[in-house]
């Protein structure tokens, strides 16, 4: 697609590929180097503050200078894929959003869309929208903590205060809604869990109305911060090629001028009836992914809006589908219906069985590409569940981005990849 | 978009809307120049092995409380009474990709090997297949020729096995109850 022209000028981020040789993810240090004996490695994590969870990182410096780095990632690995294999379907739906802590949403909608691709489930509308609406909440919720952390490592210490303010006015939206203020589980096949509260559209619609001033003040504190800029600007350089070539998706690619949504160029529940601004910077440097991140909270506040003025309308209307084979019966008919309790009792202890088959479902989670790959036999569990994490592509680019770098950007430069360990490791 | 033309191709499936395209292991990288040249398939999105250990017996899928688990063929047993269709060697590979373009064309090249064989690495076609291949290899044992730095990613050096394998154990380490001394 489109990619845009760099600001005032016309020349490319760099001219050709930084990407390592021969591994991408490593950068070997020049052995000439290593003989004058003036190369320092230097253990970084896995438990360091500024590693955005568990990770480590091997960096051998010259002076202060990275020229070597080695990342190695694997300790919070918990085999979700493996123990969802074991689990029924619907039951394998509480491990999707454990994967990424932050944007948890995103990950229960993928696994659950990925299961309804397989099964031929028609969702209601309402409960297409509702998703659509809390998917964009997560995402705010997401790059919040990313902004607040981030800045915080950078020295911005106020920036944090702020961030985790409105980011608790998202959890709240979230207890309100599904009662848990984290990994909801509120998605179902079919549709949702339970009906939309009374009472949240308006608490919703307040958190719209107050989140762009919010935004306004992230931009007053950071935007044309003096020595934001300088932590940031011109920093983790990564060109066009590169970032398509190491497989970056969402902001990180963005912002490398690479105009690709997947809301919008593969859409997917009803992003095709929505309008939304995609922004994209020309630059590929740590500033811009910041800015790429801020914009899109803008974005986020604009569908959730666009999804209230729908579903505020939807009052009454069903939120799950009533396909018995796979949807739980009411509560209230188990009292009176053998049929449902017939149902009931065979989806909760054998679970419902998913026709044989393999699909891959990719959503634009906060941090990308998030996707799906599901295998079936026919049976009540998963064959095989893969999933796609835009962390992982984006650690690999690590290599790329750091090379003569001070170390103190380092930090800075790998905490603008958003990287949930969790979900890297899986 | 046709890929009759694509080296070393098996077959090609249209399922659920999604293209996978079949195509000899020892052609693999052939196969995947074609379709970043020829295609404009320009970002590998994942590469996802699977083991079809068990694929179509009993006591594989089913219920988990009972020794053999659940024949799925037998009288009684509600739901979708088909056994599944078999597949050809134990492993599948998938290469996942994408086209950064109009429409976001996907595709899915699909390889097929057992456990001795080896798929060629396309690290040089797509930088990003590293550490995609690194996990193949240490979560099911996928064995990757030509990959400069095949080493483990998420378990640590020494570990043994390959923990998404289906003949590996859930939880993986031996448990010992003090009541067996």
């Amino acid at each position: 697609m489109a990619v845009v022209e760099r600001r005032g000028t016309k020349d490319p981020i760099y001219d050709g590929s930084r990407i390592p040789a021969p591994v991408p993810t490593v950068l070997p240090v020049d052995p000439a180097q290593r003989e004058s004996g003036d190369v320092l490695t230097v253990n970084f994590g896995p438990n360091h503050p500024s590693t955005h969870g568990v990770l480590r990182l091997e960096v051998d410096l010259d002076g202060e200078v990275v020229v070597g780095i080695n990342a190695k990632v694997g300790y919070v690995h918990t085999g979700f894929e493996k123990n969802m294999e074991q689990k029924t379907w619907w039951k394998a739906i509480t491990y999707a959003p454990r994967i990424d802590y932050l944007a948890y949403q995103n990950n229960e909608l993928v696994f659950v869309l990925a299961i309804e691709k397989l099964l031929g489930l028609e969702v209601p509308p309402k409960a297409t929208w509702m998703r659509m609406l809390l998917a964009e909440l997560n995402r705010i919720h997401s790059h919040l903590v990313w902004l607040g952390t981030s800045a915080l490592e950078i020295g911005a210490i106020s920036m944090f205060w702020y961030t985790f303010r409105e980011r608790d006015m998202v959890l709240d939206l979230s207890e309100l809604v599904a009662g848990y203020r984290m990994h909801t589980r509120y998605f179902q096949t079919g549709g949702l869990a339970e009906d939309v509260p009374v009472g949240f559209y308006p608490e919703c619609r307040r958190f719209v109305e107050w989140m762009p001033k919010a935004i306004d003040d992230y931009d007053a504190l950071l935007a044309r911060n003096e020595i934001w800029e300088g932590r940031t600007r011109g920093l983790g350089l990564l060109n066009r090629a590169d970032a398509i070539a190491l497989g970056q998706t969402g902001p990180v690619l963005r912002a490398s001028g690479v105009d690709w949504d997947l809301r919008r160029d593969d859409p997917y529940l009803y992003y095709d009836r929505t309008h939304f601004h995609v922004p994209v910077l020309p630059n590929g440097d740590t500033y811009d992914r910041y800015r790429v991140r801020v914009e899109e909270m803008r974005t986020s506040v604009d569908l959730v809006e666009q999804c209230l003025d729908r579903l505020e309308r939807m009052e009454g209307e069903p939120f799950i589908t009533d396909d018995r084979k796979v949807v739980l019966p009411p509560r209230e008919e188990l009292h009176t219906s053998m049929e449902s309790l017939i149902h009931h009792f065979k989806i909760v202890t054998e679970g419902y069985r998913v026709p044989e088959g393999e699909v891959y479902l990719a959503v634009e989670s906060a941090r990308g590409e998030l996707g799906c790959y599901v295998v079936s036999d026919g049976g009540p569990r998963p064959w095989r569940v893969k999933f796609r994490a835009p962390s992982f592509a984006a650690l690999e680019a690590t290599a790329t981005m750091v090379q003569q770098h001070y170390v103190a950007d380092l930090i800075a430069i790998v905490g603008s990849l958003d990287t949930v360990m969790g979900e890297v490791d899986r | 978009m046709a890929y009759e033309r694509v080296p070393g191709l098996v077959e090609t499936r249209e399922e659920h809307g999604e293209t996978t395209v079949v195509v000899e292991a020892a052609r693999l990288v052939d196969a995947c120049t074609h379709l970043r040249d020829e295609h404009g398939f320009d970002m590998l999105v994942d590469i996802t092995p699977t083991d079809y250990l068990g694929w179509g017996t009993p006591g594989v899928s089913g219920y988990v409380g009972t020794r053999e688990g659940r024949n799925l063929n037998r009288p009684m047993t509600q739901g979708f009474q088909v056994q599944p269709r078999p597949k050809p060697k134990r492993f599948s590979v998938n290469y996942h990709l994408l086209a950064i373009r109009q429409g976001a064309p996907r595709v899915r090249v699909q390889v097929w090997v057992d456990d001795s064989e080896a798929v060629p690495s396309v690290l040089h076609v797509w930088p990003t297949a590293d550490w995609f291949e690194r996990e193949a290899w240490d979560m099911m044992g996928i064995a990757v020729e030509n990959h400069p730095n095949l080493e483990r990613l998420l378990m640590d050096e020494d570990w043994e096995g390959y923990p998404l394998r289906k003949d590996y154990p859930l939880g993986g380490e031996p448990v010992r109850f003090s009541g067996e001394e």
